[in-house]
């Protein structure tokens, strides 16, 4: 009997390599199209921005080819592909604004977080080491979210560490960091935590005893909320612990109990503090300035921008998104997506961010050890919050809060730890899809 | 009971997170499908503005040649309206401002001229789909940029207005208004259009109104034209005399009427027109009675609020319920009978035209940027003012005011000129500077007129004793006649 021809497990690295050739094919053809709409022709950085895209995709796949050949191969060309769109979005807006050309500094954060992906994939060789740093994590993000607090409000929001000219939003490293640390303490105690205690009517309640994580990251939201007045960054945090929670130990009961107590706080908050009432304002009038006769507001300004955009969009480069004025670069690119490439161009777009959760999703699924199961899970549930928290303020359906939409808009913070955070991914994605048996 | 797994929780969770996006498209098709229609049209959303003011606005032509055009000025609201000799066509065309909004031609043209008239199309779906902005369409007036000049160097430095006709066609070949202003002054949207603004609405004399459409003055003795049709068609004979006192004593009052001329006591129809008797003509309406009074004013067009050109033009009126001693005044032309001067040149045109009033018209057509055109203005009879016969008794008549009469000075040599004077009474007992008047027609010997105008000055420079029809108003309309007769 002859033995088993030998199987060769597919690794989907060429594949990984074509789709990111097209992503970074499609975001030269966006460049090309701004520069087209504007000047009436190829822009004369449309080589360079290429070559450096082109650069920065083939050092992450040999890296991924190297350390992390079983990958799941559409995490990396997503990632580059919304970094790609992105940096094309905000160089178009640069056209509109002549005196704050914000692309360049964007091209050189994003370098900066492809040289972070490299690097966590050759430093974290295994996902599992992770688990040693929880509490050093939690400490960490605590601090990071703290630290805000010490420094002068931006536009209403303690969300920044300005130093010089130089500014940084902890907040969003410190999400990466708490996705550690609850994966890690959810494996540790999910039996523990899903013992039942009183049972009242259908709802399985836990005990007393170990209801205080959930209070003690309550309580951490409600300081969050309060303290910086950033009602996205809060929500996300808890949206995250929520699923994580369910996830990790199948309970609703508490979550439950999790969600009334969040709704309270968010309530009161909501019509006490000034900040945030006027964004629930908005979010229930956005056309109220202009009824007063104090013309349009940013929120207003956005839905104008993307009801322009309609079925097909004005195409790039011919839209006026820029008349939502600040953080149109930023908090609203979305706007800049949805007027000039229209619901087409943006159902595109949100159907990427589906694909990547999704895929962060089934790593979970995949893997075998807890933590890494929890943590791959948390990561993609950040995305998807993070998206539907931004694009749900700036298309009107929840209130408005100051987040950023991942990799597209303008921000080093973010879009840095974007790239680790699909750096994992990667990681874990390679051990989930490794073969059990080597060859 | 056992506890589901990660991956039955997992799959849970993330089917949750899947129906978040799910939500924010569904959010995405109501605020860019269902509801875009209303942000829109949203009077604060800019984006209408900046889309009309992207492209060079269509053209307003004078003899095939524009008379107005666009500069780019690299603001949001990229062009702006220029204007070749604006104060020259200003009473036509009107002004276009990015702050001001857009009147006369500018205005009921507006939707050809920024492009969004859906006539403009030559493909809709494709054009909407590849969201190309249709070209701006040109509007062809039927303006004779000659005869316009001239009218308006004839106006000089004086108030008032001049309109030109087409007896055959309605076609208007001039239309002034003086003082006028620039309406290049008022295109963009910068601090100077501003200051020009206020500067031209707090001027006393009014340069933005448009008199030769807008402004309704009493017609004075011109209007004796109009009650000589009127017992013309009642059967009356021009050259018989007529039973006349002189002066008359207006009905039940004890007000006594004169006139500036002597001769006027008994005069026949034709007499009293030349010498522009008040009495003959004031006794002449009372005898009529008010129902063919206003029945004769109401076919020249008197009366008529929905008058365009396409420029809505104000009622010109003749009052239907009066006592004889106003009927009196008010067959001279004054009381409260009041004409803008487009109307009074309908009068004159009508007469030129055997009767037949053709529908005044300052628009030829309307063209696509490349000249191919979308709608073309036709001839149109507005109203049959008078029978032929009539109307060829009342150029008798008017020819003798010029060859004889108080007209003389509208004599053009080797032209057949018919006309009428009128100095018109204006003001609180008499006290204001009266109107003078001039509407006649023009033709070469033994031909159709070829041209019919009114011209109205409202001057308060000019000496008293010169404000007289003939001797302030008549040369102006001589000139403009001239102009036609020789150029056309």
């Amino acid at each position: 009997m002859a033995p088993p021809p030998a199987v060769r497990v597919p690794t989907g690295r060429t594949t990984e390599l074509l789709l990111l050739a097209a992503a970074v094919g499609v975001s030269v053809l966006g460049y090309v199209a701004v520069g087209a709409a504007i000047d009436g022709g190829v822009p004369a950085g449309a080589g360079g921005y290429g070559a450096a895209l082109g650069v920065l995709a083939l050092l992450a796949h040999a890296t991924v080819r190297w350390r992390a050949p079983y990958a799941d191969p559409l995490l990396l060309p997503i990632a580059l592909l919304l970094n790609g769109i992105g940096l094309v979005v905000i160089y178009r807006l640069d056209r509109a604004t002549p005196g704050d050309q914000a692309a360049p500094t964007q091209l050189l954060w994003s370098a900066t977080g492809v040289a972070l992906f490299v690097t966590v994939l050759l430093a974290v060789r295994d996902h599992r080491v992770l688990r040693r740093y929880a509490w050093i994590s939690a400490l960490a993000a605590l601090v990071l979210l703290v630290l805000p607090v010490f420094f002068p409000a931006v536009y209403g929001a303690h969300i920044w560490i300005t130093v010089g000219s130089f500014s940084i939003q902890p907040g969003e490293f410190a999400k990466v960091l708490l996705a550690v640390f609850f994966a890690a303490y959810l494996a540790a105690f999910r039996d523990a935590l899903a013992l039942t205690g009183r049972r009242i009517w259908r709802w399985q309640l836990p005990r007393g005893r170990v209801l205080g994580p959930v209070l003690v990251v309550w309580a951490v939201f409600v300081g969050v909320l309060v303290l910086e007045t950033d009602l996205g960054t809060s929500l996300l945090f808890f949206g995250l612990f929520v699923i994580l929670l369910y996830v990790a130990t199948a309970r609703s009961g508490w979550i439950a109990i999790g969600l009334l107590l969040s709704a309270a706080a968010a309530v009161a908050v909501g019509l006490l503090e000034p900040h945030v009432h006027g964004r629930v304002e908005d979010w229930l009038h956005p056309t109220a300035s202009i009824d007063a006769g104090r013309g349009a507001g940013q929120l207003a300004q956005s839905l104008f921008a993307f009801a322009a955009g309609g079925l097909l969009g004005t195409g790039l480069g011919r839209g006026h998104s820029i008349l939502i004025g600040f953080a149109a670069k930023s908090d609203f690119v979305l706007a800049t997506v949805g007027e000039e490439l229209g619901l087409a161009g943006l159902t595109a777009l949100l159907l990427l961010y589906a694909v990547l959760v999704g895929r962060g999703f089934k790593t979970g699924i995949a893997l075998r050890d807890p933590f890494g199961r929890l943590l791959a899970i948390g990561l993609a549930g950040i995305v998807a919050l993070q998206v539907f928290v931004v694009a749900g303020g700036v298309l009107d359906l929840i209130p408005l809060t100051g987040m950023t939409m991942p990799f597209l808009a303008q921000g080093g913070s973010s879009v840095v730890t974007n790239w680790v955070m699909v750096a994992l991914l990667v990681r874990m994605s390679d051990a989930a899809r490794r073969p059990a048996v080597p060859r | 009971m056992s506890r589901p797994g990660i991956s039955v929780t997992g799959r849970r969770a993330g089917t949750f997170c899947l129906l978040l996006i799910v939500a924010l498209l569904v959010q995405a098709t109501r605020v860019q499908v269902l509801r875009a229609q209303r942000y829109d049209d949203n009077p604060a959303n800019r984006r209408a503005a900046i889309a009309r003011y992207a492209q060079p606005r269509g053209d307003i032509l004078v003899d095939g040649r524009p008379v107005t055009g666009s500069r780019a000025d690299g603001r949001m609201f990229r062009y702006e309206r220029t204007y070749r000799d604006g104060p020259v066509y200003a009473a036509a065309t009107g002004y276009s401002s990015q702050i001001y909004g857009n009147t006369l031609l500018e205005g009921v043209e507006d939707d050809v001229l920024a492009g969004t008239d859906p006539r403009l199309a030559v493909f809709a779906p494709w054009d909407a789909v590849t969201r190309t902005p249709q070209r701006g369409g040109d509007v062809v007036t039927t303006l004779d940029g000659a005869v316009q000049q001239a009218a308006y160097r004839a106006m000089d430095r004086k108030r008032g207005a001049v309109v030109a006709v087409e007896p055959a066609t309605g076609r208007i070949l001039a239309l002034v208004s003086t003082p006028s202003y620039d309406p290049g002054s008022l295109a963009g949207s910068s601090a100077a259009v501003r200051r020009a603004w206020a500067a031209l609405q707090a001027d006393p004399l009014q340069p933005m109104l448009d008199r030769a459409l807008r402004q309704t003055y009493p017609p004075g003795s011109t209007f004796k034209v109009v009650t000589a049709a009127a017992a013309l068609t009642a059967g009356a004979d021009p050259d018989v005399p007529t039973d006349s006192p002189e002066p008359l004593r207006l009905p039940d009052t004890d007000r006594e009427l004169t006139n500036e001329a002597p001769g006027c006591l008994d005069a026949t129809l034709r007499l009293a027109l030349a010498r522009s008797c008040n009495t003959v003509y004031a006794k002449l309406g009372v005898d009529l009675g008010l129902d063919r009074m206003v029945a004769a004013a109401e076919a020249f067009g008197f009366n008529d609020p929905r008058l365009r050109v396409p420029v809505a033009v104000s009622r010109s009126v003749f009052d239907t319920r009066m006592d004889p001693a106003r009927l009196a005044l008010s067959s001279i032309g004054q009381y409260d009978t009041r004409a803008t001067p487009l109307q009074m040149a309908m009068v004159a045109a009508g007469i030129a035209n055997g009767g037949r009033i053709m529908a005044p018209r300052l628009v030829d057509r309307l063209t696509r940027a490349d000249g191919t055109a979308v709608a073309i203005e036709s001839e149109r009879t507005y109203r049959q003012a008078v029978d032929p016969r009539v109307a060829a008794e009342l150029r008798s008549m008017m020819e003798d005011v010029v060859t004889e009469g108080t007209g003389t000075r509208a004599q053009i040599p080797g032209a057949v000129v018919g006309g009428k004077t009128g100095t018109a009474q204006n003001g609180v007992a008499n006290r204001g500077t009266p109107y003078a008047w001039f509407i006649g027609y023009a033709g070469r010997e033994g031909a159709a007129p070829r041209v019919a105008v009114a011209v109205v000055v409202e001057d308060s420079d000019a000496r008293r004793a010169d404000i007289s029809g003939g001797g302030l108003a008549a040369p102006i309309a001589r000139d403009v006649m001239q102009a036609v007769l020789r150029v056309r």
